[in-house]
């Protein structure tokens, strides 16, 4: 029985590897860009809030509410200045500028704070409380909390991008870039913003992290990316629900893998994703959309 | 009707095709002089300056091999570093077997090639993004698995256990010969590899697949072919890790940081080009030999470097020099004469890569 | 040099006025002479010959004829490349309001190269485009589209993962004040409305088509560029769509088309240019040129008269 407070766990990790999934499900959706850095952007909104806390002393749940905006602010003139530099010359280049970027803001961590790992809210009661169901299960608050708030950004996302006038303008542009030019959209403009959300969930994303685990400058890459990534392919791209479904299903591995051997956690995982990418390279829930 | 003729008159004779702008042999006699003089480091040289030559080697056969998968085939890896370790291994493993780490060499680095190909069985229908990120997700798999055979030293790694009982000036001066030699090997191969057929043919596909493909050229063949030298280079260069370090660890070997090097090295020296890994490679060494004692400096700034050279020269330093100078060490294009064009000859260089699209 | 002919009328103010007598096309009809074929540069003619004395081109918005307007869309030496290759070679033309302009010739001949340059999306190597006497040449495709040049793509290309609705409210985004909203749109195509939460891409290609002209006409353009509407649909289909052309022009619109179906284009045209191989080859009113002259200036295929030119290559 101690499997299913395991599996509970992996279910409800899933929403926070979601969270890390979304936006480079996103980027890679509207301007087919593989942000290579984005496990280390989840871990720099870490670092923003540790130094925010450290000199405001604000609550570690206040820390979301200047780093994630600060953050969508980056993400915008990132985009507009490097990555559209680099999507301007092609694919390839933009998959290397964003390697570039991973490895020197790693160093650049390494290098201006340290190689120790980090924590968010230690000491916080709610952080670290949990309540139990019968005598198996026990599920931190934490946890719940973030996969509550996994849910809510990413319906919050599926109805922005479904519903409102900018998802519209996001779609089409993500649908046919130059149809959208001659009905007056500027491209350019609309991946900023795809950015900005990109970055801002990724934040988000890796705050939360913070709290549940601790990061240090490589976690960036060691984990985070390989996770989100394993989301998005195992989920199939193209849609929110399936990232959901991804980090769950990568949860759920992860937890089981842990079960068989304390140290095969990741490994599980990843051997998940390999199977999924060879056996079904479009997902577990088939496109909605081509690209 | 007729259609009006519109005819120059012109000597179709007049027309030539060569393989290089200019003589070639002096090129080859320039090189053959350099390898010799290299040969003759260790009478010439302390050992320091060999071990840091040892380094340049293995940078540079590592960025030949980043080069043609990147740069020819269109292959981005960010998992070359999974054949890097593994050719340490099966160096680390023959020599607990008793074998010579030297003879040991050139097995691992054959077995890495053996090694590729489930490996490309397993990544060969992705596309450029996933193809990157299925590399690395693999190399870190096979790092994983690696770890849990105490055998070979599970997560801290092992020393070669069977070293050659020779003095170290000695060790030292056959590991650079052997590293000199899989150097000149690798960057050889590429060159015969790319003046060939199937250097046409990655050059075609490079322009444009769809019309290479619908001319008949076996590109998935092509492809994996060069993921399999590429992955005999990357194994050949970690085995000669080994083979320095004398010592294997996993997380070294298997450091996604090796690939790192190797990608900024290509791009700086020039993405697409033969001489560009050479060039990056200069630039490497003098970088981490001025940045030495600032650790991580080196890399943040060759990562930098290499961002804008991405973005704003994309054929790195070899492009920039080619085009000012218009020199080839290494011919492998063809250079068309049109007499008609007076003065400097100009040749129209085909072969090599256009500013053009890439996925 | 002196503008010959009716006076322009001096309401713009910019130098456009008086550029014109000097270096652009005088258009006139040319069904007399067999070189209804222009020379190689364009129709302009330098060599000065056979100007008409009537000098400029006879408007020929409904309702004005022999009335000059200024042009609404005016394409002096046009040149674009595609890395190495010329697609398009000094080509002129000049579009009236009101009018129905069509572009024919052969595949290749750079038709629609012409028109995606007008929208912006190519970036000529030469010439420039004057849109309501103002300079576009290096302004952004999109920002031609919110001044009022707005184009129907070759392929239609909607928006694949958006419903029928959803394709015409992204047209609307950066609408310009007009009589085209969705609704009208839906009058104009009366299964539309019907079919509105559908996705395109179960439409067939003629209605694909009509939400096509649909996402372009609620942005309320002024200059309407319809690239190969016939691509791909049959006769019937295609002549069904040419048929609301009367009611879309009714509006004020201009239309600028490219057709491969020649037949078709001289049915709706007002004034019809051909092109091959880059360069213009044929110019005026379709009631002016014969089926003959059409004929040689589409396919290229001519004896070589004495005293002309040979081609360029």
């Amino acid at each position: 029985m101690v499997w299913v407070n395991d599996v509970i766990q992996g279910i409800l990790v899933g929403g926070l590897y979601a969270l890390f999934a979304c936006g480079l499900s996103l980027m890679f959706g509207v301007m087919k860009v593989i942000n290579l850095a984005h496990g280390d952007l989840a871990i720099i909104g870490g670092y923003i809030a540790v130094g925010v806390i450290a000199v405001t002393h604000i609550p570690v749940l206040w820390s979301f509410v200047i780093v994630v905006p600060l953050m969508a602010v980056l993400g915008y003139v990132l985009q507009r200045t490097v990555i559209q530099a680099a999507l301007d010359r092609s694919i390839l280049t933009t998959l290397l500028v964003t390697f570039g970027l991973s490895v020197v803001i790693e160093n650049a961590l390494l290098e201006f704070v340290n190689a120790n790992s980090h924590s968010l809210g230690v000491n916080d009661a709610i952080i670290t409380s949990s309540f139990s169901i019968g005598s198996q299960i026990s599920i931190a608050y934490l946890l719940l909390l973030i996969f509550v708030v996994a849910v809510v950004v990413l319906t919050g996302l599926q109805y922005f991008l479904s519903r409102s006038r900018y998802g519209r303008m996001i779609r089409a542009v993500a649908d046919d870039r130059e149809a959208a030019q001659l009905s007056g959209i500027d491209y350019r403009h609309v991946f900023g913003i795809a950015a900005a959300i990109a970055f801002a969930t990724v934040a988000l994303a890796g705050i939360a992290y913070g709290m549940y685990s601790q990061f240090s400058p490589t976690t960036g890459t060691d984990t985070i990316l390989l996770f989100a990534f394993a989301a998005v392919v195992i989920g199939g791209l193209g849609s929110l629900w399936g990232t959901l479904l991804g980090g769950v299903v990568l949860g759920v591995s992860q937890a089981i893998g842990a079960q068989i051997s304390g140290s095969d956690e990741f490994l599980a995982g990843y051997i998940v994703f390999l199977a999924v990418l060879v056996l079904r390279p479009q997902g577990l829930i088939a496109r909605r959309a081509t690209s | 009707m007729t259609a009006v003729a519109e005819t120059t008159p012109r000597s179709a004779e007049k027309y030539r095709v060569t393989r290089s702008r200019r003589n070639v042999a002096w090129t080859g006699l320039g090189a053959l002089v350099v390898v010799v003089v290299l040969a003759l480091f260790p009478y010439i040289v302390g050992a320091g300056t060999e071990t840091i030559l040892v380094q340049a080697f293995i940078i540079l056969t590592l960025a030949s091999m980043w080069n043609l998968l990147a740069g020819y085939a269109g292959l981005v890896s960010v998992g070359q570093q999974a054949f890097v370790g593994l050719g340490a291994y099966f160096v680390l493993i023959l020599n607990i077997h008793n074998l010579s780490m030297f003879t040991a060499l050139p097995i691992a680095a054959i077995g890495c090639g053996v090694a590729a190909l489930p490996m490309w069985w397993l990544v060969a229908r992705l596309r450029s993004g996933y193809f990157a990120i299925a590399t690395w997700v693999l190399a870190t798999t096979v790092l994983l698995i690696i770890e849990k055979f105490p055998s070979i030293g599970g997560g801290t790694g092992l020393s070669l256990p069977h070293t050659p009982s020779l003095s170290s000036a000695v060790l030292e001066a056959y590991t650079y010969w052997i590293g000199l030699a899989v150097t000149v090997l690798a960057l050889l191969g590429v060159y015969l590899l790319l003046r060939s057929r199937l250097g046409l043919v990655l050059t075609a596909v490079r322009d444009d697949e769809v019309a290479a493909r619908s001319s008949g050229a076996r590109v998935g063949v092509a492809r994996m072919l060069v993921f399999v030298v590429a992955g005999i280079g990357c194994g050949a260069a970690g085995a000669l890790l080994a083979v320095s370090q004398l010592i294997v660890q996993p997380s070294a070997v298997f450091s996604v940081q090796w690939t790192a090097e190797m990608a900024f090295v290509v791009i700086i020296g020039g993405l697409g080009t033969i001489e560009g890994p050479i060039l990056g490679t200069i630039v490497y060494m003098v970088l981490q030999q001025t940045l030495q004692s600032y650790n991580v400096w080196y890399l943040i700034i060759l990562g930098l470097v290499a961002m804008v050279i991405a973005i704003f020269a994309r054929r790195g330093l070899w492009g920039l020099i080619d085009e000012h100078l218009h020199v080839r060490l290494f011919p492998v294009g063809y250079w068309l004469w049109d007499p008609a064009i007076n003065g400097r000859s100009r040749g129209l260089g085909l072969g090599r890569r256009r500013g053009g699209k890439h996925s | 040099m002196s503008e010959q002919g009716p006076s322009e009328p001096k309401g713009r103010g910019d130098a456009w006025t008086e550029e014109r007598g000097t270096s652009d096309t005088p258009r006139e009809p040319k069904g007399a002479a067999p070189s209804g074929l222009t020379s190689d540069e364009g129709a302009r003619r330098e060599d000065g010959a056979s100007r008409a004395p009537g000098g400029e081109r006879e408007d020929t918005a409904p309702g004005g004829e022999g009335e000059d307007r200024a042009p609404i869309l005016e394409v002096r030496e046009l040149t674009v490349h595609h890395g190495q290759l010329r697609a398009l070679g000094h080509v002129s033309l000049r579009v009236f309001p009101g009018e129905v302009y069509a572009i024919i010739g052969a595949n290749g001949a750079g038709k629609s190269t012409l028109l995606r340059t007008i929208a912006g999306l190519h970036q000529p190597t030469e010439g420039s485009i004057r849109y309501d006497g103002q300079d576009v040449t290096r302004i952004r495709p999109e920002r031609r589209a919110i001044s009022g040049i707005v184009m129907v793509p070759e392929g239609r290309r909607l928006f694949g993962s958006l419903t029928v609705e959803e394709n015409l409210q992204v047209g609307a985004t950066y609408a310009r004040k007009g009589p085209w909203t969705i609704e009208r749109v839906y009058e104009l195509f009366s299964w539309m409305r019907d079919r509105r939460a559908q996705r395109t891409e179960q439409l067939s290609g003629g209605e694909q088509q009509a939400v096509a002209i649909g996402r372009a006409l609620v942005a309320n353009p002024r200059v309407l560029l319809l690239d190969e509407l016939s691509l791909g649909l049959a006769p019937v289909v295609v002549q069904r769509i040419y048929g609301m052309l009367p009611e879309i022009l009714a509006t004020g619109l201009t239309v600028l088309l490219v057709e491969q179906d020649v037949s078709q284009a001289l049915r709706v045209a007002s004034h019809l240019q051909c092109l091959l191989e880059g360069r213009t080859t044929l110019e005026g009113k379709p009631s002016e040129v014969t089926p003959e002259q059409v004929e040689v200036a589409y396919f290229g295929l001519r004896t070589a008269p004495a005293g002309q030119g040979s081609e360029e290559p």
